[in-house]
């Protein structure tokens, strides 16, 4: 049962994206292209939820379900990864439409093809995990 | 029923997609797809050659939970909660795609161009798919997030490498829509 709370996040996380369209390779390409506000619109919003629910559990020092305190972990400093990494991962973005959460999703919408995508995904993340130690981080 | 059945709102979707993170949170975890990933890769033996990939997956059951439970909602919203009119794109964005023998979505929500079985058994297409996902992989990880790691966790946060991330997402994604797709079709 413990995993059936992730289970059921998860099913309206792949609602919520494909009936806003976010899996949708022609929003990402609209968005890319500067011809629509929609995809702005979802992340900016999404955001502006996100930073006034963490300032909120922060300020109040709120504890998770289990009553631990909340902790959220900062991001390691850095640029070149975040930057170059950022880069190949744009390209891959603005290629297929989709980042790995849409690429699961489509897979439940009975986009077959999309599983060359993850195929590639999985190689992808492979290939980073072979050459970690060689690149500029 | 418009309001369920139709493209949701982007104020309505991107205050659940807000809400979703912060439920994890709650839940003690962060948000994040792109790790699914790297644990499939241990999962799949990638571990016994390559450090990187040497952790439990079984103590990311709960974020492959959530893959599954994704994929069951993608199955869900397509097959029960569509009216046809989805996609609804800006016809100057229409325009564009017709220049470059990409078809309309006309309630898709992919183009055949690039996802339909048979592109994909061109070897164009099929490069195409695989090249992609290389690129969203390899960069997830080198950048240590995607979208929902960086974009929307990250800058909840106001974490300032999520930033930075952020900014070659779209330096990526404007170079791949303006300079290279124009050149792919």
């Amino acid at each position: 049962m413990k995993l059936f709370r992730f289970l059921i996040v998860g099913f309206i996380f792949g609602i919520v994206l494909t009936k806003a369209e976010a899996v949708s390779w022609y929003r990402i390409y609209e968005m890319f292209m500067f011809q629509s506000f929609h995809m702005y619109g979802i992340i900016m919003v999404a955001i502006a939820t996100g930073v006034i629910g963490i300032q909120i559990i922060k300020r109040k020092k709120m504890n998770d379900f289990k009553g631990n305190p909340i902790m959220i972990v900062d991001k390691d400093r850095g640029f070149a990864r975040y930057m170059i990494g950022g880069i190949f991962f744009g390209l891959g973005w603005g290629l297929v439409g989709c980042c790995p959460g849409p690429i699961f999703i489509l897979l439940g919408t009975g986009i077959y093809a999309i599983g060359l995508v993850l195929i590639g995904a999985l190689l992808g993340t492979y290939i980073y995990g072979m050459l970690k130690d060689i690149l500029p981080h | 029923m418009e309001i369920i059945y139709g493209t949701w709102h982007w104020a309505i979707s991107g205050l659940l997609i807000g809400l979703i993170m912060l439920l994890l949170i709650y839940f003690g975890k962060s948000f994040g797809m792109s790790s699914n990933l790297r644990t499939m890769c241990s999962m799949a033996g990638a571990n016994k050659h390559c450090s990187f990939f040497d952790l439990d997956w079984k103590e990311q059951k709960w974020s492959l939970a959530i893959v599954v439970g994704a994929i069951l909602g993608g199955f869900v919203a397509y097959h029960f909660l569509q009216n046809g009119t989805e996609v609804a794109i800006n016809p100057t964005t229409i325009k564009n795609l017709a220049a470059m023998n990409i078809d309309a979505p006309n309630g898709k929500l992919v183009p055949d161009a690039l996802f339909s079985i048979e592109t994909m058994m061109t070897f164009k297409g099929f490069s195409i798919l695989l090249l992609g996902g290389l690129l969203i992989g390899f960069g997830s990880r080198y950048a240590g997030g995607c979208t929902s790691g960086h974009a929307i966790s990250g800058m909840s946060n106001l974490q300032l490498p999520s930033l930075i991330a952020v900014i070659g997402f779209f330096i990526g994604g404007l170079i791949m829509a303006h300079l290279i797709l124009p050149l792919l079709f």
